[in-house]
């Protein structure tokens, strides 16, 4: 019943959209129609049906209804709670579910709140999210109806993927998915704004809080996503320029480069034609991500379902919604007036460079995801990794950073060099005497000594910008950009010195044997049988002690979960403040020696400590433009209240 | 009038020294992905490939086949395997420390990621298996016909 329920809601948020839609751009044409009032509350009605249909599922899953073909395949009655409910969209069904869901919601959303931009922008804006929506609801009820029910129930289901049962990655797809179609609202204002030709500051003040508010859920998925990765898979490393990770990193460059020049064009209504583009390439690069992982295309650690099928509907709908958009703006474009101008040498130049440059590494990741597939069709099966993405992307990453350090020293409209010059004397002596310092300990390859330096001096330039400020009167934004600045030099310096300073060691111990790695000594104590509600395992005890100090005790796990029947191994993370050991438990060796695996990798919290600053900085440049714009609204009406009771 | 028109002049000019600077690095970026990818891209082999043409030394590639039945040996040391892939027609010796994928035994199919040696051992940085019952290597998937198969038939 509750499964019909929820089919229901989605086929009556369907048919809304299908209104939201036509109502939209029938009231373009003709103004003043009646319907263009219908088309807010229509968009609202429309995110809620998609959220009761949402939550439909949810029930099914947390009651386990076995019934339901997508329950009896992905769940089982044996699991936590937690993980019956994080099964929901731990699949392809209920992840495309999760994404119209929320596509619905943030349309609601901006019907609800927006009330700035022109009345016919906002109609073309709703009309577009309607389209788009409209796109992935045929999907979901056509390709990948997400309530089938089985004629037979199965006496149990087939359960979860062992490696997904993690709390962490239960919440990471929902939050990379805000982000992902947190980007379709800037679609939708790009392709509103082009409709009716009103680009402007206002424009950008409206789209500004949604490229933002996507871009931090973005950067905290994608945080989270790569500690998940770190600690497990086991493997140690925290970024494999995997498909799957790349197809999360895409849309967030373009949305970085998005949310700077929408700073531009609010600020000084420059860059009108540019932000619109990148309005669009951002969601596109959602969707091609989408693509990617949801086709099985390519090959990749995650690897999620392969259905050809499903993966020519995404790409139907890729082309309709990017080729739409692109054709739309190649006959607007011209007629969107050109901007204020700008020297060479000014804010926006800064701005423009940070911008050219994020796209260049947004096209070399693009080129090295989609390779592959190209080299396939020709006949060659090639994998492309990190010796590829590393240094080509590093090129244009080091570049950015000097523009990061400088940029925000400079003035609008026009500056010159040297009036900024002393001020990064102080940042320019710390990337000087960082680099000499890693060359004297020595030991690591050109690309970590260019971080660890270029991330120490960046530290200090990011803060600059406070310099001559009254701290007290200083706008949330600018703190913001300060702190998500200086997120990125840590996290720079975390990456850095991982690669650069982390020592691995595998041996095959007996209990009671001793070994080393860095400056940890590490003793096999015992290996012993442990049992979880859906699992057994086999957990080492690891007696280590950091440079003679205090014993510690590590618990790596060799797990076997059997709903369905895999092993995964589960890594022991120790975290000290100067980094992390890693331990893994292999298995069991001839003659009782049991394999283990260590890692110290100094700072290397330090990766996903900066990933957390950055988002930090987007939520206090969030919470700052909102503030501003409502105190606005405010003052703008006691104005209107005063002129009215001084007419009397 | 020279003084009114100047600034808008050098406005134009500077707005083509941003326009030519843009064009300049997407550019060098292509430039510098396409060169990159020729040669950093590490291609796929099946052993009668990797036997018949063998990849430049210290080249990354990755290497497919099944793991020949009664060919897993451990060293001494207890954490290095030796093993053999197979494809039917052609045979390579693999070597490979560490922990090995908990789905890897003998008889199934598997992916090495690895350097070729001098000696005609492969040796592999990291093995891939198929990851649950659903899972499968892609590459393994079209090996050639008979084997993705035999694979598929092992794995489903």
């Amino acid at each position: 019943m509750i499964a019909e329920l929820g089919l229901a809601a989605l086929w009556l948020a369907a048919a809304l959209a299908v209104l939201q839609l036509v109502g939209g751009a029938l009231a373009l044409t003709a103004r003043g129609s009646a319907l263009g009032d219908l088309v807010r509350p229509v968009a609202v009605v429309q995110g809620l049906l998609a959220l009761v249909a949402f939550a439909a599922l949810i029930r099914v899953f947390a009651v386990t209804d076995l019934s339901v073909r997508l329950v009896a395949l992905n769940s089982h009655s044996m699991k936590p709670l937690v993980f019956k409910i994080a099964a929901a969209w731990g699949n392809h069904e209920g992840s495309m579910l999760l994404w119209v869901t929320v596509m619905g919601l943030a349309g609601g959303f901006v019907a609800l709140v927006e009330r700035r931009l022109p009345e016919r922008t906002m109609l073309a804006t709703l009309a577009g999210q309607a389209f788009v929506s409209l796109g992935f609801y045929a999907f979901l009820l056509i390709a990948s109806n997400p309530f089938e029910r089985l004629a037979t129930p199965p006496a149990e289901g087939n359960g979860l993927n062992p490696l997904l049962q993690d709390l962490g990655l239960a919440f990471h797809p929902p939050t990379l998915y805000l982000g992902y179609v947190g980007l379709s609202v800037a679609f939708s204002f790009a392709i509103g704004a082009l409709v009716t030709r009103e680009v402007g500051p206002a424009f950008a003040r409206a789209m500004r809080p949604w490229v933002l508010g996507a871009w931090i859920f973005l950067t905290l998925g994608i945080t989270a996503g790569s500690y998940w990765a770190y600690y497990e898979l086991g493997w140690g490393g925290w970024w494999f320029w995997d498909p799957v990770e790349n197809a999360s990193l895409m849309p967030w460059l373009a949305a970085t480069a998005l949310l700077h020049s929408c700073g531009v064009l609010a600020a000084r209504n420059a860059l009108r034609a540019w932000t619109i583009m990148l309005g669009v390439v951002a969601f596109s690069m959602s969707m091609v991500g989408t693509f990617l992982v949801r086709s099985g295309i390519l090959t990749s650690v995650h690897a999620f379902a392969v259905d050809p099928q499903r993966g020519t509907f995404i790409l139907a709908l890729l082309a309709i919604n990017i080729g739409g958009a692109l054709t739309l703006f190649g006959l607007r474009a011209g007629t969107v007036t050109e901007g204020e101008r700008f020297a060479v040498v000014s804010r926006e130049g800064a701005l423009v460079m940070n911008n050219v440059l994020l796209s260049a590494i947004l096209g070399i990741v693009l080129f090295g995801t989609l390779y592959p597939l190209a080299a396939e069709a020709m006949g060659a099966k090639v994998s492309v990794g990190p010796p590829y993405f590393n240094p080509v992307s590093a090129l244009f990453f080091v570049p950015m950073l000097v523009v990061l350090a400088v940029g925000p020293l400079l003035r609008w409209r026009q500056d010159k060099l040297d009036r900024i010059g002393k001020g990064l004397a102080l940042p320019a002596a710390m990337v000087v005497v960082a680099l000499l310092a890693v060359l004297m300990i020595g030991g690591a390859g050109l690309l970590p000594y260019l971080g660890l330096a270029l991330g120490a001096g960046l530290a200090v330039a990011s803060f600059l910008p406070l310099r001559d400020r009254n701290l007290r009167r200083t706008p949330l934004p600018i703190w913001g950009m300060v702190i998500a600045h200086f997120g990125v030099a840590v996290a720079l310096l975390g990456m850095a010195s991982e690669s650069a300073y982390s020592v691995e060691r595998l041996v095959a111990l007996r209990v009671g044997e001793s070994t080393a790695v860095g400056p940890w000594s590490v003793r096999l104590a015992s290996v012993d049988p442990v049992a979880g509600p859906n699992w057994t395992a086999l957990e080492g005890k690891l007696e280590v002690r950091y440079a003679g100090g205090a014993v510690e005790v590590a618990r790596p796990q060799a797990r076997n979960f059997w709903a369905p029947a895999q092993q995964t191994s589960e890594s022991s993370l120790l975290t000290r403040w100067n980094g992390q050991l890693y331990s893994v438990l292999g298995e069991e060796a001839s003659d009782n020696r049991w394999q283990v695996r260590l890692w110290w990798k100094p700072f290397v919290t330090l990766i996903w400590l900066g990933g957390m600053l950055i988002a930090l900085g987007g939520v206090l440049a969030v919470i700052g433009h909102v503030l501003s714009d409502w105190r606005r609204i405010v003052a703008r009406s006691r104005i209107a209240d005063r002129r009215e009771s001084q007419g009397r | 009038m020279a003084t009114v028109h100047s600034p808008r002049i050098k406005a134009k000019h500077q707005r083509l020294v941003l326009l030519v600077i843009a064009l300049a690095v997407v550019l060098l970026a292509g430039l510098l992905a396409a060169w990159a990818l020729r040669s950093q891209a590490s291609y796929f082999y099946v052993p009668s490939e990797i036997v018949a043409k063998p990849p430049e030394a210290d080249r990354f590639v990755r290497l497919g086949g099944m793991v020949e039945k009664g060919s897993l040996k451990t060293a001494p040391d207890g954490v290095t395997i030796r093993f053999v892939v197979g494809d039917g027609k052609s045979r390579v010796p693999v070597s490979f420390s560490g922990i090995v994928p908990s789905l890897f035994v003998e008889g199934s199919g598997v992916v090495a990621e690895g350097r070729m040696q001098p000696g005609g051992t492969f040796k592999a940085d990291n093995l891939l298996a198929k990851h649950d019952e659903n899972y499968v290597p892609r590459e393994m998937q079209n090996m050639t016909q008979a084997q993705a198969r035999k694979v598929v038939a092992e794995t489903q």
